[in-house]
């Protein structure tokens, strides 16, 4: 099968590849873009551990083809960190043990960062209902919503 | 070790900093299984089985070895053909039926046949080229079915001695012990209630799955990068398997996205290396999440019959438990742990159990947190539950009075160390969760769980660098946090700030044998054994010290980082700390490092008592976890947060065991909910925040006190959470999970 040619941007860096119309996102991040933070734990999207916001929006890259891409704004975990400036969710997520293994946390900390953009006030239960599309099997989601709920009110403070 | 070795003031123990590995693993930057890739890299993908059951016919590779993609095809007589054939046996034996397939498809999504192609898509593709020809076998998935004199047999003769005779070949082994006379136990009880339990099987459910990069030369050399909680099992089984010299396959863990006891044995590594050896290029190997659940894990299901007689003022009489597990078509269910720690929370004067491993065509199980421990507590301290209704006692307080002690005789026989099950017992009473009201609708629950924890082969090595800084190397997978505890215990022994301790993960080659990262031993063994060489490391640093001295080594002591004099008489020199003496270490007789190797045997039991609050939804049978307390035996907390992390971490899993997660087969024999989607474990929304208590009883056999803490947290959850909905919907559960079909149906069946 031909591939096909695809211009994006990712982390604000202009990049192209060459994919099969059957590759998703995530292939494409991961095995074309060398941007392996990105993690497949299911492709289905029911794990949340491939989260990227596209043109904003938080989307499971595994259910993304890679051509969908072609014009696109895209942010990963790795273009969380402002250079060698960790994001407050970051550095919270650090220093609350809100990760065990770690497979979960570039998904989870998209998918906070997005929660947090679109409403930095949350309640607990908002929190948990948007993170519910990110598995986490070593937590209990504990220390995960606790990070969560401090960024959230430091960033209030801070702004 | 000697009580009075033990240390207990910490300047750096007990601490919380920053984990060594946070700022990988918050960027992306952390490497696990599926991240690695090789210069000239194939990509690997495996035929499944789609039968439980079935002889293999035949295997026709031609077409997919003929596509010009596909740079090899492999099957099982790529493994039997190997150089010196050894005529594996055991568990290796076990392991290769179960890595590729031999006569039989002994369970849907057994593996038969493989590919590498120079892509992801084209293996998968050249897949549909390979012919299987299949003779459908009767299958049987049921435990209790798979017992049944007509059961299909799975495999003749895989029983081992201890099995009586009469038993069907799917009984492979057998367990029994206890104590007393439980006959009499029972006669002399006020209430004895005799009941049956069901467990279905559920997986460790880690968010990675299995991944692997592989390559091995015709000269019998290799490399392997996997996710794995133990490479050494991973290097010493691929070796068999392959037959190599284990030595000449070097084997580099991976970080790893969980495991939870699933990581500990090889699935796809083998398979990465046959087909690497065919086309003489590294192969990649990534599971899917469906060949994840298929073919990997699970824990066993279970069958349970429980009796127990209590007298009017609590006391146990007798208890006797009789626990079938299912650990699919190979043998290793977990009857013989699930048995011996049923009532090991117990100073029972009368206990028998009895355990057996059952064959069945489900995948092989793999350990899972406490193996076999949850299954039996379930079992028996819902009964307990239900005789402290029946007699109107505290639930609490029975257990406080029944509770194992030191110098207790273990329901499994030995007698008991210092062990903390009263002390978690006394912190539930106290802890307001116990006292605090209940609403309409809800019901409270709660159990004590054990499990033994383990120490394992070990091996550490610390090296000291010029600038007073260290490198520690340890062999098991940091799989929870644990580089942290490392280093905060070579912090304490050396004296040096805990960032100056560099922590790695050292590959199969540059260290030592070290058994697993399971038994919740890391921070007990490899802790131990990061203690014993960081004190290796000091005895040198004194040595040197006392040599610049002029005086004996014994009248030099360390403290808070320095060699000092050890006494008035020993000589009056200022301290020399231990960057001033690493500083000249090249020029007064070389470089200064410390090791350990050994198998530390004093892992310590562990004991935990568990509060819940369950409300059931009588229109839906839905149950929502109101409110959660874990209070567990530590030893001694090396970093309290992680500790925590791990009692919350064994709750939230028990949550899912207890109300959601399951393993269902449908006639045909074929899982039904391999994917996130239908086998649903807890998710952000679905639970409270979780409580922890640690209390601290020191661990004898360590010199800080470490008790493992991995484990035990999710032995109580499954019963105290099953005591809790029992109490809120008024009917007791005996079936694990309480989906909502099944508590509705227990509604039903109560009126």
């Amino acid at each position: 099968m031909s591939k096909f040619h695809v211009s994006t941007t990712v982390n604000g860096d202009t990049v192209e590849y060459l994919c099969d119309p059957r590759e998703t996102l995530l292939d494409c991040l991961r095995d074309k873009l060398n941007l392996t933070g990105a993690k497949e734990g299911c492709g289905t999207g029911d794990c949340g551990a491939c989260s990227v916001s596209v043109d904003g929006r938080l989307v499971c890259s595994c259910l993304m083809l890679g051509v969908e891409a072609e014009g696109k704004q895209i942010e990963t975990v790795e273009g969380i960190a402002d250079g060698d400036v960790l994001h407050p969710l970051q550095k919270k997520f650090i220093e609350h043990a809100a990760l065990q293994c770690g497979i979960c946390t570039p998904g989870i900390l998209v998918a906070a960062k997005s929660l947090l953009e679109k409403n930095p006030n949350p309640t607990e239960e908002e929190a948990r209902y948007w993170l519910a599309g990110n598995l986490c099997r070593c937590t209990g989601y504990d220390k995960i919503i606790r990070a969560v709920m401090e960024t959230a009110e430091e960033l209030r403070e801070a702004s | 070790m000697a009580l009075d070795d033990r240390k207990s003031e910490f300047t750096f123990v007990g601490t919380r900093p920053n984990r060594p590995d946070g700022l990988d693993k918050v960027t992306g930057r952390a490497k696990f299984g599926a991240d690695m890739s090789a210069p000239g890299m194939l990509h690997g993908a495996i035929l499944r089985s789609p039968h439980a059951h079935a002889r293999i016919v035949k295997i026709d590779t031609s077409k997919a070895e003929a596509h010009k993609e596909v740079k090899a095809v492999v099957t099982r007589a790529d493994f039997a053909d190997v150089p010196f054939k050894p005529g594996l046996e055991g568990e290796f034996w076990n392991v290769l039926e179960n890595v590729m397939a031999g006569e039989k498809a002994l369970y849907d999504g057994h593996a038969v046949a493989a590919v590498a192609a120079t892509s992801a898509l084209a293996a998968r593709d050249a897949l549909k080229l390979i012919e299987v020809e299949y003779e459908v076998l009767p299958h049987v998935t049921d435990v209790d079915k798979a017992m049944a004199p007509d059961a299909p047999v799975i495999r003749e003769g895989a029983a081992d001695y201890s099995v009586p005779e009469g038993m069907h070949p799917n009984v492979v082994r057998y367990h029994e012990s206890g104590h007393g006379d439980v006959e009499a136990g029972f006669a002399e009880a006020d209430l004895v209630i005799e009941d049956s339990f069901v467990t279905e099987a559920t997986h460790q459910g880690y968010i990675e799955p299995h991944a692997c990069l592989g390559m091995l030369g015709n000269d019998g050399k290799g490399e392997l990068w996997c996710t794995t909680q133990g490479h050494w099992i991973a290097q010493k089984t691929c070796a068999a398997l392959l037959g190599i010299e284990t030595s000449q396959l070097r084997v580099t863990a991976s970080e790893i996205g969980g495991g939870f006891g699933g990581k500990t044995t090889v699935f796809i590594e083998p398979v990465a290396l046959a087909l690497s050896r065919k086309a003489n290029r590294p192969v990649k190997l990534v599971m899917t999440r469906s060949e994840v659940f298929r073919a990997t894990g699970p824990t066993s299901s279970a069958s349970m019959d429980i009796k127990i007689g209590m007298k009017k003022d609590g006391t146990i009489s007798a208890a006797q438990g009789v626990f079938r597990l299912q650990g699919g078509a190979f043998p290793g269910a977990p009857g013989d742990m699930t048995a011996m720690c049923a009532f090991a929370p117990y100073n029972l004067t009368n206990v028998k159990q009895v355990g057996y491993d059952v064959m069945a065509n489900r995948p092989k199980q793999a350990a899972y947190r406490a193996p076999g421990a949850p299954m039996g507590a379930f079992a028996v301290e819902s009964v307990i539950d239900e005789l402290c209704k029946k007699l109107g006692l505290d639930p609490v307080d029975v257990r406080l009075k029944n509770a194992a002690h030191e110098g207790t005789k273990a329901s499994y026989g030995p007698r008991y160390e210092r062990i903390g099950l009263v002390e978690t017992l006394e912190a539930a009473k106290a802890h307001p969760h116990y006292s605090a009201p209940l609403k309409p609708g809800q019901g409270r629950g709660i159990s004590c769980g054990f499990w033994f924890n383990h120490g394992g082969e070990t091996s550490v090595s610390l090296a000291l660098s010029e600038d007073g800084s260290a490198q520690l190397m340890v062999g098991t997978p940091d799989i929870g946090g644990s580089r942290a505890s490392m280093a905060l215990m070579a912090a304490e022994v050396l004296g040096i700030p805990y960032e100056n301790i560099r922590v790695t993960i050292a590959d199969t080659a540059t260290l030592g044998y070290n058994d697993v990262s399971h038994g919740s031993r890391v921070t007990y063994a490899s802790g131990l054994a990061t203690i014993k060489a960081a004190k290796h490391a000091v005895e040198k640093l004194c040595e040197r010290a006392a040599a610049s001295w002029g005086i004996p080594t014994d009248a030099v002591k360390w403290e808070n980082g320095c060699a000092v004099p050890s006494g008035p008489n020993a000589g009056d020199f200022d301290p020399r700390p231990l960057a001033d003496i690493t500083a000249h270490m090249g020029s007064t007789g070389g470089p200064i490092s410390g090791h350990f190797e050994a198998t530390p045997e004093g892992a310590g039991v562990s004991f935990g008592t568990h509060i819940v609050d369950a409300e059931v939804d009588p229109e839906t049978g839905k149950t929502s976890i109101t409110r959660y307390t874990v209070i567990q035996d530590a030893g001694k907390a090396i970093h309290p947060t992680y500790v925590e992390g791990q009692y919350q971490g064994g709750a939230a899993q028990g949550i899912g065991w207890a109300l959601n997660e399951e393993y269902i087969y449908g006639e045909d024999g074929r899982l039904q909910n391999s994917i996130f989607l239908d086998y649903r474990i807890p998710v952000a929304s679905d639970l409270p925040m979780i409580d922890t208590v640690i209390v601290e009883v020191p661990n004898p056999g360590h010199p800080f006190g470490v008790r493992g803490v991995g484990e035990t947290g999710i032995v109580p959850p499954l019963a105290a959470i099953a005591n809790a909905v029992s109490h809120a919907a008024g009917v007791r559960m005996r079936q694990l999970p309480m989906s909502p079909p099944r508590i509705l149906a227990a509604l039903k069946e109560n009126g």
